[in-house]
This record gives C-alpha cells, structure tokens and sequence, in this order.
C-alpha cells in the first residue's frame, strides 16, 4: 500500500521572465510506514513539492499535468475546503522553524487543545492525549510543560513540541521540511532518533526533506534525489548510497567532506551553476555540468529502471 | 606541520581572553561570561578550527580577537604587538593585517554597493593610492575565479557560492596575513562548499596566510584545519592536533559532538554517545565542571571542582578523567 | 543570473512605466506635470503682470482677456495663479528638502551614535512633534514677522522629526547587520560607514514619504498666506488669492475659485503621484497610511 503517489507531476510559475517550469515530471511513492527522504540543493524544487502535495502553491503557480494520490483521494481536484480538512488532520507539517507553527501568545497546551477540535473528545481527555504527546516526545515534566508558553522553551524543545503538535492527530503523513537544519549536532541526532521511534510507534509515512546526507542517510528508507525540478534518482537508501546511477547523485554524494575517509586538502566539487528553468535545455537537465555528457544527452533521458525499484533519469544509467 | 605550543613564531597568540556581556534591567544587573578564560596561538601558515555548538562563544571569541568586541581581560597580541589595548585608529594598521569573513555570504555584503566596488573598498578605507583600482578589480575577481564582468554585478545577483567569493576577494584584498572565517560555509550547498574550502585553501598555501575558522561542521574540520580546539560554554575543553582528537578524542564533549556527526552511510552502525538533558544556560553555570551535568562518564568530582587543564602531548584538556582512545560510556543513561 | 547589462540600462524605465500603469499615477504626473509647467512657464502664458494694479478692471469675471477673471485690485488671476505656483512649488520643494537634509543628518547620528544622544533626540523629536503646526505657525511669526522663511521654517520643524526617526529606526536595525560589521572589520570610519554603507539603504523609503507629503508643505504654505502668516502681499501666492476671494465670496466666487483649484488640483496630483510610489516601490509603507 502506498500512502501518497505522485505521478508525473508537473509545475510552472508564471514569471516577468517567462513561465518557469519548476517541476518537470516528478514521479515518486512514499509506501505505508516508511520514511521517504528528498534530498536536492538549492533550487532544485524541494519546497514547490511540498507546496503542490500540500495545495499551497503560490498564487503565480499551477499544476499543469500529473497528479498527486494520497490515499486513494486526487489531490489536485480537491476543493480548497477539503483540502483544508486534510491539513493538520490526516497530512501534517514540521518545518525548519518551530515557530512557524507554535503561536506565541497561547499556552503550549491551549495549542493542543485546539489542534484536536475534530477529535470529539472531552477537554480532560483532549489535555490527557496532549500531556501524553509532550510525554512521548520526551520534554521533561509534561504536566507542568503543559501550561507553559512556546518561547519558555529552548529551540530543541521547541522543534520537539512542534513534532507532538503534528503528530497529535495521528496523520497518516507527515512531511518534515529540513526540521533538524536549524538545531545542532548534538540535539539533531536526539531528534532524528525520536522522529524514527515515533513514526513507528504511530506507523505513519514520513516525507522528510533535507540537504544534508548524513541525515537522510540515517533515517530514510527510501530516497529521492531531486535537481532543478527533476527527480534524477529514486530508490532504497542503500541503493542511491552505495549504488549511485544518476551522475548528479554520484558527484553529490562525493562532495561531502563526510564521504572522504581520507584527509584531503582538496575537496570534490560540481563546478557550473543549474540552468535557469525559464529557458530550460532541450536535453537532460545536468547536461552542462556532468562529466560523462555524450551526444545523446541533448535529448530528454528516459526514467531508466536500474533494478528493484531503482530508477535513474539518465541514458547512461546502465552503464554507470 | 604542527608547531605546538610555545611555539615561539605565533602570529596570533590568545591568553586568557575574557568577555562579559551585561545583560538584564538597571535594577537586576548582571554580567554573563561569554568567553571564560581562553589561550591558543595560531602560527603562520596555519589553519586553526573553533569548533562549538550555538551558544559556545566561538563567534564571540573571533570578534574579540578582531577587536569587534570589547574583552573584559587577557591579552590577544598580533604579529608581536598587543592589539587589545588599541583604540579604533591605532587599531587601523592592524585590519589590514587581519582580516575577517563573516557568517552569511550575501548579507556581509553591502547590498547597494556593485562586486567591483566592494573588493576594492579595503585599498578605499586604507588610502591605498597607488594602485588602479579597476586593475586590482580584474585581478582580485580572477584570483577568486570569477569573471571580470561580475564587477558590475550587486550582492543580491550573486548565487550564495559566488557572494562568497566576492567575500574572500575581499579579505585577501591587501595580502592580510590572517585571516579569520566564521563559518565560511554556512548557506552553501554541498556541491559548492568544497569550492570556497579549496579556494580558501589554495589562497593560504599561495600567500602563506593564517587562518582561523570558525564552524560547527566537523567534517570541514577534519580536512582544513591543522590543529582545532573544541568550545562549551565559553571555553576551551579540548586543544590539539585535529587527526589526533579526531582518531582518539579525550574529552567526553568532544567524544559526543564526534559520535553524534550523522554520516552518509545507510550501513553504518551508530554507536553514538547521547547527551542527556540540554545546554545549561550561561546565566547558571554548573559549578565544578562545567560539562558534569551532560556528562555520561561524570563522577561525584566533577560535580565540585572545576578541572585542570591536562596536557599530554600537543593535547589540552579541560578534564578530570581525560578519556582513553575508544572509550565508551560506562552506561547509557536514559537518553535525551 | 543572465543578462545583467540590459537590464540595468532600462532600469530608470521601469519605475516610471509602472507608474503611469496605474490610473490614479497617470492622472497625477499629468496633474503635476500641469502645475510645473504652468508654473515654469508663466511668463509666457500670461500677458499679464501678477502685481500690475488696473483699477479699471476690478472685479472682472472669466473671459478670454482675463481667463480667470480680476480682483480686487484689477490685477489679472491667471497670471497671479500661475506666479503663486512659483510660490507654493519652490517652497515645498525647498523646504521639503531642507527637511530630508537635517532628517538624514539627525536620524543618522541618532541611530549610529551613542545611546544618551538617541534617547535625547527623540526626546527633542517628541517634543517637537506634539506641538501642533498652527501654534507653531503663529508663534514662529510671533518672532520673526511673516515671510516665506517663516514657511519654510515652519514646514521643516514639521517634517524633520518623523523624518529622522524613519532613519534612525532603519540605521539602528542595519547598525548591527553583519555588512556594517564587515566594514567596521575593515577599518572603515564612521563617516564612511555612513555615507557608503547605512545612507544608501535607509533613504529610498524617506524619499517615497517625502513624495508625499509635498501636498501637505503646499497646504501648510496656502493656509500661512491665507492667514497672513505666509507670503506678504502683493506676491502672489494661492492662499493669498484664497483669501482675497473669501471677502467677497458671493459676488465674486471666481477669486477664491482661482485660488482654491490649483491649491486642491496640485495636492490630488502630488498625493496620487506619492501613493502609486509607495504601492509599486513599497508596499509595506502601505500601513502608515
């Protein structure tokens, strides 16, 4: 069973400069119980992603093609009052910033009250479930916690509270944008570890969307490795880690530090910048910084099936 | 190349730095100790790390020792003269000497100022007059590897990779002979991380320039800089050689901070020291050793008496039981 | 990212196109484009001297000799209206400059200095502020007579203290941004830092402000005349023509007509200009209302 499916999902921003074609055919599935990460730098279409499965897309964007299934339900023919309801109820967010979704002039617990308005619950059994939230979330004292306010907290704690907000509903997604990029070494492994234990413990999917490899690496089962509003590479984490196919994947990978066992001086880089999506190539979209390019890259590569459930928009998947 | 302590040719030498922020209202003054009590030297030609996480005082120390920030005690001495104790004009010499990059690339540039006139504002605030600034444009500009018509380019049409360029040109504008870097990789994407690291290092091996860096990053760590020190709470717990605290590190923060250093690798068993319960804040600080509260191999000591610094080798350690290469926690308290 | 070169040559384009999209930004450059242009060229669109007294023509409503007819005095209106725009024109803009001047001054030293000096310019900007204009207007005539100076005087008194706390909250906000720490870092000067580093970023905003508020130094100018605080008779001058119309508004409405109309034609124009400047430049100004 696969919770969300998008296929083919296209994207374009009407711009002064020309339509901008944000997402181009963008096909992944993040499976019931497992934790889907995206990795990709900047620009390359992570945040519209989330923006278009989320129907949050800015005024200037449309849809144009594709579709987005989540559970069983054709997101991109949904009204704006249901998809209203899916929010916070059955697809939820943490993003990068805790504050965005803490208000700072309620009570963490008043906060949590609200959140579970649909629940049908009394208010003592709305306070119990939030108080065992905080607790499961491991903030210390939760039934004192519970009356405090948001900026009483410290930044970690507050990323904590903001998981238990979102995970309070029992959603059956919950996309995770860069959530742990803002908090250090030490507290993003406490909170990687906690995101994993929670999901679970509650068994929802995860999309979790981050630039940073190691994280990903630990987390995710599966990864989708996106550039300049293409989704290059898909597959296990295993699989796009120690097996790259797509060229973009395999330099990424190289350019950590992390990944140079050896100490060097002289660290891998991609050099060249990703092309402007108002004037998108005609060929495969890293054509111009990828070493391996042979003539055949000036047309659009095929999303090649490189063997159970791997796939690498790339000509020379195959052979790589 | 690791000339260590007392090595007598340090141009940067740190005693004892001090810097207290006064915080709170009129009535409920109070003086918080940013940076307690820190000495290192960094010798020429050397790439020296400050590693910390937010809050350790690592960006404070640098600004005090650029003079950005005024210190409470010690003494910074640069290139044999005390600095400290200089006022905004005796101090002016010395910025050209000493040169500092600053954490966010685009931001650190004036946004109504064009590439050309920023690279060349240090030879403007030094009178240098005897050079062709629209020369020394093309120069700095190539020497960075970007393109001679990025001069006429603003900050905000610079890619964050390329705002740190301009950034570096900057710095190394009148042959500084240090420069100090915080966080010289902040809000770059991987692919262009290694870009500003090997320019940035490429530039210390042509023009034989110190270097301090500023960054939460170990990884970087691990391959630019020859010697690092680890900060908590304002201070110095660990000094040395970097592939020595790397392979072996003594101090149990140190310890932690590198287990806890997720890695690209799904096969990887993670065997990661966890620290329970959070940064104590600065306002109360834990008595005896500072770190005893997070500590998993603390004992009744720590929690009393502030540690001595131990030194073995080129190594300090701010420790009472210093750790053995590859030990592990006694027990796993309940994790954070 | 791509073809910097031709877009900053239509630059100073831009603005302007996108200012005469918008209705209401047409309609005032075309309204002030009038009144500067009739103003500037006064000598040649009237036959007429503004202070040539005819008493034969007294009182003489709109014809084509007289286009908006005589006073009092016999002395052409369309004449006086366009010399009055002189007036009213070159004391807004002189003073609505005098007051950018000293408010970028004062609002610079403020945010930039120390903390004692901010805290008793606001106190003295305050202070200022909560005189109203009218008593301000009176006893500054109180002690210098009235005159154009007093005009003058009068409108920077009113505009400097908003407009150096407009500096002076923007440079305390860009004071520790990490650019001016770079240049601090650098060895730049204070003056440098200033003028090079905090200036450019903090005066566009004023500036759009300032636009706006042309009409209101017009108005504080016309209501002086008016009041016989401003311009001394016989210069022409709107407010002046307002009032000598007033005395007579029943017999001869056509004296405070010409007075009135370019008093309220400018305003519209100037305010309607400064509006489509603040929404296509700044739309977070927008709230200041």
């Amino acid at each position: 069973m696969t919770v969300l499916t998008i296929k083919d999902l296209n994207v374009t921003f009407s711009t002064e400069g020309g339509d901008l074609r944000a997402l181009r055919d963008v096909s992944f599935e993040v499976p019931e119980r497992r934790i889907v990460g995206i990795v990709g730098e900047s620009g390359c279409g992570k945040s519209t992603l989330i923006n278009a499965i989320l129907g949050l897309l800015a005024d200037n964007g449309r849809i144009d093609g594709g579709s987005i299934l989540f559970e069983g339900q054709e997101l991109t023919a949904l009204s704006a009052p249901k998809m209203r309801d899916l929010r916070g109820q059955r697809i939820s967010t943490v993003f990068q910033d805790p504050m965005g979704a803490l208000n700072p002039v309620l009570s963490v617990g008043r906060q949590m009250q609200n959140i579970q308005y649909r629940s049908g619950l009394s208010r003592a059994e709305k306070d119990a479930r939030s108080v065992d939230m905080l607790r499961l979330v491991r903030i210390p004292d939760p039934e004192h916690a519970w009356a405090r306010y948001p900026h009483e907290f410290s930044g970690g704690m507050k990323q904590r509270i903001a998981i238990a907000m979102a995970l309070m509903m029992e959603p059956a997604l919950l996309i995770a944008d860069e959530p742990t990029t803002a908090l250090d070494a030490t507290l993003e492994v406490a909170t990687i570890e906690l995101l994993q234990d929670l999901q679970q413990q509650i068994g929802c999917s995860v999309l979790f969307i981050s630039h940073h490899l190691g994280v990903i690496a630990e987390l995710c089962d599966d990864v989708v490795v996106m550039y300049a509003g293409e989704v290059v590479e898909r597959g296990t984490t295993r699989q796009v880690f120690n097996t790259p196919r797509h060229p973009y994947s395999i330099r990424l990978l190289e350019c950590d530090p992390a990944r140079q066992a050896e100490r060097t001086r002289n660290l891998p880089t991609i050099p060249g910048e990703i092309p402007d999506l108002r004037r998108r190539p005609q060929g495969c979209i890293f054509a111009n910084r990828c070493d391996r390019k042979v003539a055949a890259c000036d047309e659009l590569p095929p999303d090649v099936a490189v063997g159970d459930g791997q796939v690498a928009r790339c000509i020379l998947a195959e052979a790589v | 190349m690791h000339i260590g302590r007392g090595g007598m040719s340090a141009i940067l030498d740190v005693r004892d730095l001090r810097v207290t922020f006064r915080v709170g209202s009129i009535t409920q003054r109070r003086d918080i100790l940013g940076v307690a009590g820190v000495s290192f030297e960094v010798n020429p030609g050397e790439t020296f790390a400050l590693v910390g996480e937010s809050g350790s005082g690592k960006t404070t120390l640098a600004r005090a020792v650029n003079g950005l920030q005024e210190i409470s005690s010690g003494s910074v001495t640069f290139e044999g003269n005390r600095i400290d104790t200089l006022d905004t004009r005796s101090m002016k010499p010395v910025r050209r000497r000493m040169s500092m990059m600053f954490q966010d690339p685009v931001g650190s540039l004036s946004p109504r100022m064009k590439v050309g006139d920023l690279v060349t504002e240090p030879f403007r605030i030094h009178g240098v007059a005897d050079v062709n600034l629209r020369e020394e444009t093309r120069r700095l500009l190539s020497l960075v590897g970007l393109p001679a018509d990025f001069a006429e380019r603003y900050p905000h049409q610079l890619s964050g990779g390329q705002a740190r360029r301009v950034g570096v040109a900057r710095a190394v504008a009148l042959n500084p002979a240090m420069i100090i870097a915080d966080e010289p990789t902040a809000g770059l994407d991987v692919s262009v991380q290694g870009e500003v690291l090997n320019l940035l290092n490429d530039l210390r091996e042509r023009m034989g320039l110190a270097m301090v860096i500023i960054t939460h990053n170990l990884h970087v760590v691990h391959h630019v800089a020859d010697r690092m020190a680890v900060m908590y709470l304002g201070r110095f717990v660990e000094t040395g050689d970097t592939e020595e605290i790397f392979q072996a590190p003594a101090h149990p923060y140190t310890a932690a901070l590198l287990s806890a250093n997720p890695e690209p690798d799904p096969d990887k068993a993670h065997d990661r020291i966890m620290l329970p319960a959070e940064v104590p804040s600065l306002l109360a600080r834990p008595p005896g050793c500072e770190f005893h509260t997070r500590c998993p191999w603390a004992q009744s000591k720590c929690s009393t008496e502030p540690p001595a610094i131990v030194e073995r080798d080129e190594r300090r350690i701010a420790c009472h039981f210093p750790l053995d290469p590859g030990a592990r926690p006694p027990e796993q308290k309940g994790a954070a | 990212m791509f073809a910097a070169a031709s877009e900053d040559r239509r630059q100073w384009l831009k603005p302007l196109v996108r200012i005469l999209r918008e209705p209401l930004g047409a309609l005032g450059i075309a309204l002030v484009i009038l009144m500067v242009g009739g103003a500037a060229l006064a000598d040649f669109l009237s036959a007429f001297e503004p202070n040539k007294i005819s008493p034969r023509d007294r009182f003489q409503g709109p014809s084509l000799t007289h286009l908006l007819g005589t006073d009092q005095l016999g002395r052409d209106l369309f004449s006086r209206v366009l010399h009055g725009g002189r007036i009213a024109l070159s004391v807004a803009l002189f003073a609505t400059a005098a007051s950018l001047i000293i408010g970028i001054v004062l609002g610079l030293i403020a945010g930039y200095g120390p903390r004692w000096l901010d805290n008793l310019m606001i106190l003295l900007f305050d202070s200022i502020k909560s005189f109203p204009t009218v008593m301000l207007a009176l006893a500054l005539v109180t002690l210098f007579g009235p005159s154009l100076t007093a005009v003058v005087v009068v409108v920077v008194l009113v505009n400097v203290p908003g407009y150096a706390r407009i500096i002076r909250t923007q440079t305390l906000a860009l004071k520790t941004s990490e650019f001016v720490t770079a240049a601090q870092s650098m060895g730049a000067s204070t003056a440098r830092i200033l003028r090079h580093h905090i200036m450019p970023n903090v005066i566009g905003p004023l500036l759009i402000l300032a636009s706006m508020d042309i009409p209101v130094v017009i108005a504080i100018e016309a209501g002086m005349s008016f009041l016989g605080l401003g311009v001394r008779p016989p210069t022409p001058s709107w407010g002046a023509i307002l009032n000598d119309g007033f005395t007579a508004i029943r017999d001869t409405p056509w004296i405070a007509i010409a007075g009135g109309l370019p008093i309220i034609l400018t305003t519209l124009g100037f305010t309607f200009l400064g509006e489509t400047l603040r929404d296509v430049f700044d739309p977070r100004l927008k709230a200041r209302g």
